[in-house]
């Protein structure tokens, strides 16, 4: 009767077969970790974040300018420029203008005009972008990166 | 040896060509005796996936309504045309649509065949889905085909993981928001892992959005990821889980049919060819080696006078089967067109966003909450019905619809039970609005964990603890359970499907829709 005590000796021809079994197993669960390494890109195929928007001259403070290809909402006030995202934080869908702020035509989420959630699914409020200036004078947004709402750049 | 001899010899040959051509081919000829019967379908590569004798019980129509037959036929006029399209079919952003557009439009028959993919895919889910509810209200989940009812599952799966995928080709609106919406779900875990603040280290949403889209955003990447997984991964997977599901339905006994159902052989499908009476002194029952060998194969455990053989009685079931579906398939094909909206524009959103009509029910929960709607009720949903068989183990009336009087009584209440509180999850929100109108300033992660879909999914499993602990019945609970389960998808699907418009509003009906 083996016991802890008195442990049995692995038969060699066992050892070598659990040995045998386990470092196919080990090959075969590399591989295939290997296999998702392909699909999972390294870099994201598209272009940079970070896009100008024109000279501050074209933002007197009370313009409002979407630029659709980025979903991208460019507001100047008093306080200077400020860049907000158009793309609903639910699902993705781009929400529209209304009066009382920002509405998605997917599942009904409802944003102030600041961007916070204020009615349906959205986990989060729409963020702001940070904007800076390029060498040339032009202004940069980032959608790459996220500032905290209410955030204005000063010209 | 005359002249001609070897003239008249090769005449001869020429003449009796076909015959021997066909016999080459069919290996032996038109079956007239029960073994011959047998040996045309144990011997041909083709046909050997079926049992050699069926019950006749397993060729009632009432009993199967042909569900799995159906769904198999459909995955066949799928493949077929699925190739057809192949040929015109080009993945890439700037000549999918255009493709399709030809096919649409100027291919000889492409508006056919692509009707009759489409329509083959949809009936294809409703056949899944009925073909589940008709194994689970027979009972014939239980012991052996435990295994195969969760393979079952898995096939259910792939269906939609297919019907998923082929949405996105065409490279319209439709298409593009529909794959928006669904790729956003697969990266919907952010909600929690934002909450616990752990994104930045763990960020399981973003892994699988990457690997399904390839890109942050849906593109030529994601198209090419869709087209591989939807002409070629999937549908491999498919065929082979659908060869195992087949195979194991034989393994386990052929289909599973009531104990007591004890028939006069061929009964209402023509007479069986009477069999050889064997002499006083043999067994009633001869093995062959395959059953030796097996050990156990609960086929052999019947009475073969009890059954019928295969050839031609299951095949001609069969061929039916295929036809009927097949017909239904050219009808739709024939008077509806599948849909084809503007291309693909990034910029402005379908309004409403709907996906196809078997992700409306979950688009409904994903209303509440993506990660809870879209991934934890679903998720919980297939758990629960893949455990049944292992949870609801006590004996059974297997082959009889609804466990009869009592269990018919189960489903109804359960169906009315699930049907009022669906209504009223859908209709409280839409009335009286839910936490963020009443506390606005609530937080985050309360408004994820409490939104009508997981109420409903809890009143769910409660009544079905309700209907175990009243009843003392595993098999009733499970009843309750899958009833409760079925009448919510219906519901849920229906007012997606019917009663939602522009930003997932209520509406009545489409007329009600504000002009924009």
């Amino acid at each position: 009767m083996p016991s802890r005590l008195e442990p049995q000796a692995m038969p060699r021809r066992d050892f070598l077969g659990m040995a045998g079994l386990g470092s196919a197993g080990l090959a075969i669960f590399g591989s295939i970790i290997g296999m998702v390494r392909l699909p999972k890109p390294r870099v994201l195929p598209e272009a940079s974040g970070r896009f100008k928007i024109g000279p501050p001259s074209e933002f007197p403070p009370g313009t409002v300018k979407v630029i659709p290809e980025h979903n991208v909402r460019i507001v100047a006030t008093e306080r200077g420029i400020a860049a907000m995202s158009l793309v609903c934080t639910h699902l993705g869908c781009i929400v529209a203008e209304a009066p009382d702020g920002f509405h998605c035509p997917c599942h009904g989420s409802r944003f102030d005009a600041d961007g916070k959630v204020v009615g349906g699914p959205a986990p989060r409020a729409l963020p702001w972008f940070p904007i800076s200036r390029a060498a040339d004078g032009a202004l940069v947004v980032d959608n790459s990166g996220e500032t905290p709402s209410g955030t204005f750049f000063e010209v | 040896m005359p002249k001609n001899a070897g003239f008249a010899l090769i005449w001869n040959n020429l003449l009796t060509l076909p015959r021997a051509v066909r016999e080459s081919f069919a290996r032996r000829s038109s079956p007239t005796s029960d073994r011959a019967r047998s040996q045309s379908i144990f011997a041909n590569i083709f046909l050997h996936i079926h049992s050699t004798r069926v019950h006749p019980q397993a060729l009632r129509l009432t009993y199967t309504w042909g569900l799995g037959v159906a769904s198999a036929a459909l995955f066949l006029i799928l493949t077929v045309t699925g190739v057809l399209l192949m040929v015109y079919y080009k993945p890439s952003l700037d000549l999918a649509y255009q493709s399709i557009k030809d096919i649409h439009y100027v291919v000889p028959t492409g508006r056919f065949i692509r009707n009759i993919h489409r329509w083959a895919a949809h009936l294809m889910v409703i056949a899944v889905i009925l073909h589940m509810a008709r194994v689970f209200y027979t009972a014939s989940y239980k012991k052996p085909r435990e295994f195969n009812w969760v393979l079952g599952l898995g096939l259910f799966v792939l269906t939609l993981g297919l019907s998923f995928t082929g949405y996105l080709l065409p490279w319209d609106q439709l298409a593009y928001w529909a794959i928006t919406i669904g790729a956003n779900i697969a990266a919907s875990p952010r909600e929690i892992t934002d909450v616990m603040g752990i994104t930045r280290f763990f960020d399981l949403g973003g892994f699988q959005k990457d690997l399904l889209l390839g890109a942050s955003a849906v593109g030529q990447e994601a198209l090419i990821r869709f087209y591989v997984l939807h002409v070629i991964l999937l549908p491999l997977l498919l065929f082979v889980g659908v060869s195992v599901h087949v195979w194991r339905i034989r393994k386990d006994g052929g289909l599973s049919r009531a104990d007591s159902s004890t028939t006069s052989a061929g009964k209402g499908v023509g007479a069986a060819q009477p069999l050889p009476q064997p002499p006083q002194a043999s067994p009633s029952k001869t093995y062959g080696l395959m059953c030796v060998v097996k050990g156990r194969t609960p086929a052999t455990n019947q009475n073969m006078d009890e059954t019928v053989p295969s050839w031609p009685y299951l095949l001609r079931a069969e061929l039916l089967v295929l036809m009927v579906t097949m017909f239904v398939s050219l009808v739709l094909s024939y008077f509806f067109d599948a849909p084809l909206k503007e291309m693909a524009n990034p910029m402005v959103p379908e309004n409403p966003a709907k996906a196809p009509w078997y992700f409306l029910g979950l688009q409904e929960m994903v209303s509440y909450s993506a990660v809870i709607g879209g991934i934890v009720i679903p998720g919980i949903a297939w758990l629960g019905l893949a455990l049944i068989p292992y949870l609801d183990r006590e004996k059974s009336r297997v082959g009889i619809w609804f466990e009869g009087a009592t269990g018919r009584a189960v489903v109804w209440r359960s169906a009315f039970f699930a049907a009022i509180a669906a209504v009223a999850m859908v209709a409280i929100p839409v009335k009286f609005g839910w936490l963020r109108n009443w506390y606005p300033q609530i937080s985050q992660i309360i408004i994820i964990l409490i939104n009508p879909g997981t109420i409903l999914t809890a009143a769910y499993a409660l009544w079905s603890l309700y209907v175990l602990r009243r009843s003392g019945s595993t098999r009733l609970s499970a009843i309750a359970l899958f009833t409760c389960f079925l009448v919510g998808f219906v519901i849920l699907t229906t007012v997606g499907t019917y009663f939602r418009g522009p930003n997932w509003g209520f509406y009545w009906s489409p007329s009600d829709w504000p002009v924009h």
